[in-house]
């Protein structure tokens, strides 16, 4: 046993301890066990989706069509999508640090529905399995958006397969938002009022909304599209008398939230490293909680931006354009009030606090070409160009990947219980941002000069952005595996991590031991405090 | 616990499910051109809406509940207004080939 009175390692009490056994983790009902096995799912999905973007960045290295044929081409860009989006960005933040924090950040023992909880990393579970057969059989073509009629008539490949993939990781999805809601409604501790809430609370609030609000819709279209492929019942398809842009306004129904999805949970960890790693409360707590349910609530009111040149009237067009700029508004709020909390802080530039300022630049970049895309005129010359893949992979990588990187280090001495190695992990995050800049950025001068997206090959002219894009690709791919090497060694070899290592405010930390007991705190806590009391100090122990 | 319905009730629903579920195979024989589309849709609501308030039971839930089941219509609604801003505006501009002489 330690002697420290804080340092639980071999305390047979602690989450990771009081089990043992195969089944005592793929049954679980603790909720910060099935956060590890979502860590577990997200991260081999995450390599996954790797490979297939390592292919297509091989592949257009030159102008011609070598390493793979057009058709090969076109279902490794399909595949990472569909991998990426559904099986690690959806479900990163949320489902791993939402899962393990969330209950703990309230005050809670567990979520509102353990099992339930537990269905939903079966269900995930079952609908990777499914997309690794798809994969295996050999893949879909359609890209992530599925458009119809080539998704519902001219595809050869497995359109229906990934379709239920996606259909039951979409239940998975729907159930951790509902989780989320009722746990937040229903669980928190005494004092703990919705304005004492932690930001990262409020930000995965919003986005379990989004959750169970639009996942749904995206199942209808999913089925509508199997049902028209498989029995040709005229849905889409205008050969049948169906609309194919129904689809894309049924499908960017969701895609567009998901988008927010992806990121709001994103800016909540953001929120807690800028005010942790610059010790201060937050600039604006209204304002950043409220912006969170304002971005929930816009985002969407503006998917008809998706479809300027699809057909669309017009008249619809200049409705999304108009509503499309709102979005910028919380987004900016946030993006202003983190700039502040730093304003004569003190501030500490350890790993996570890297990823949150690299957040801020990249996804500022990421937003700002948005509003490019979001205007009628200039969209005409950049839809479907490589300045849109630039744009979400700014938004994507750069914001929520960056994110989940920044609370993944913050939060692993309370995971695991073990610091990881410091040195190591900023080598890491430089690689990253680094690798990431070097391969996106050039993406936007490719798209702003013409190369469209979903083609394997290219005029000779776009040789050496393409070529630096590919190198950009190889450093972040090391700047990703690094971590994975360092955080499984600090399990065993990493110095065993205090209650407090950040000196951070919110129960999780002041509350609860690194890491916690299987039903987190001794006693129920009582909040007496607002959240980010760095002026009145933090308990360490 | 909110309390629920009593099995007479639920009796009574189903029964008025089941009517409806005639009364829209019955309205497909009328010709009634454009609106035989709009009564099955005025159906196929009254029918959803009797599910959600005495079979999903928000009919004796809390007020939380009834403002998550009506945030959910008012989505419907936003899917269905904002569609509709393209699906009824969408030929007010003739396209190019309207206009052979540009």
């Amino acid at each position: 046993m330690s002697t420290h009175p804080h340092l639980h390692r071999d305390d047979p009490k602690d989450y990771l301890h009081c089990e043992y056994g195969i089944r005592s983790w793929l049954f679980t009902t603790d909720h910060k066990r099935i956060a590890i096995l979502y860590l577990v799912s997200i991260t081999l999905m995450f390599f996954v989706g790797g490979a297939f973007a390592t292919l297509v960045r091989l592949e257009l290295i030159t102008p011609q069509s070598d390493l793979l044929q057009p058709e090969t081409y076109n279902r490794m860009f399909t595949m990472h999508g569909i991998v990426m989006v559904w099986f690690f960005l959806i479900p990163s933040i949320p489902a791993v640090l939402g899962n393990f924090l969330i209950p703990m950040m309230v005050g809670a023992r567990d979520l509102a529905f353990p099992r339930i909880n537990l269905l939903s990393w079966w269900l995930f579970t079952a609908s990777g399995v499914f997309v690794l057969i798809t994969i295996f059989i050999g893949g879909v073509d359609t890209g992530w958006t599925f458009y119809t009629p080539f998704s519902t008539f001219y595809s050869n490949s497995y359109a229906v397969a990934a379709a239920l993939a996606i259909f039951i990781n979409g239940f998975s999805t729907i159930l951790t938002g509902l989780n989320f809601i009722v746990t937040v409604h229903t669980m928190r501790a005494p004092g703990m009022t919705w304005l004492r809430l932690p930001l990262f609370v409020w930000s995965n609030y919003a986005t379990a909304v989004i959750m169970v609000l639009a996942t749904p819709v995206l199942a209808i279209t999913l089925l509508l599209v199997g049902i028209e492929r498989v029995f040709r019942v005229g849905i889409f398809d205008p050969a049948l008398g169906g609309d194919p842009i129904l689809f894309q306004h049924l499908f960017w129904f969701y895609s567009h939230p998901a988008v927010y999805i992806m990121i709001l949970p994103g800016m909540g960890v953001v929120s807690e490293l800028v005010t942790a790693f610059s010790r201060k409360r937050i600039f604006g707590y209204h304002f950043v909680a409220f912006a969170s349910m304002a971005i929930a609530l816009f985002g969407f009111l503006v998917w008809g931006h998706h479809l300027f040149v699809s057909g669309q009237s017009l008249y619809a067009g200049l409705v999304f354009s108009l509503l499309s700029y709102l979005v910028a508004v919380p987004s900016a709020i946030k993006v202003f009030n983190w700039t502040a909390t730093l304003y004569k802080g003190s501030v500490l530039l350890a790993t996570p606090m890297l990823y949150a300022l690299a957040f801020i630049g990249l996804f500022t970049m990421g937003g700002l070409t948005g509003l490019f895309v979001a205007a009628l005129g200039v969209d005409v010359h950049v839809h479907d160009t490589y300045f849109v893949v630039a744009h979400f992979h700014y938004i994507m990588v750069g914001g929520m990947v960056t994110a989940y990187m920044g609370g993944l280090h913050f939060w692993w001495p309370k995971i695991s219980g073990r610091m990881y190695p410091e040195g190591w992990a900023k080598i890491a995050a430089g690689l990253i941002f680094f690798g990431f800049n070097l391969t996106f950025f050039p993406q936007f001068v490719l798209g702003y000069l013409g190369m469209p997206r979903r083609y394997a090959t290219y005029p000779p002219e776009f040789q050496v952005w393409n070529v630096l894009s590919t190198a950009g690709a190889s450093i972040l791919a090391v700047g990703y595996v690094v971590p994975l090497f360092y955080l499984f060694w600090s399990m065993r070899y990493g110095k065993i991590a205090p209650r407090n290592p950040w000196r951070a405010s919110g129960l999780e930390w002041e509350e609860a031991d690194s890491p916690p007991i299987k039903h987190n705190f001794e006693e129920v806590p009582t909040v007496t405090k607002e959240a980010y009391h760095y002026h009145e100090g933090v308990r360490l122990g | 616990m909110p309390r629920l319905a009593s099995p007479r009730t639920f009796l009574k629903v189903f029964i008025a499910l089941l009517a409806l579920t005639a009364l829209t195979t019955g309205a497909a024989f009328v010709p009634l051109g454009p609106f035989n589309d709009a009564v099955a849709l005025l159906i196929a609501a009254s029918k959803a809406t009797l599910v959600v308030l005495f079979f999903m039971n928000v009919r004796y839930s809390s007020r939380l509940t009834w403002a998550f089941a009506v945030a959910g219509f008012c989505w419907l609604a936003v899917l269905l207004g904002l569609s509709a801003t393209d699906f009824f505006t969408r030929h007010w501009i003739p396209s190019p080939s309207a206009f052979p002489w540009r």
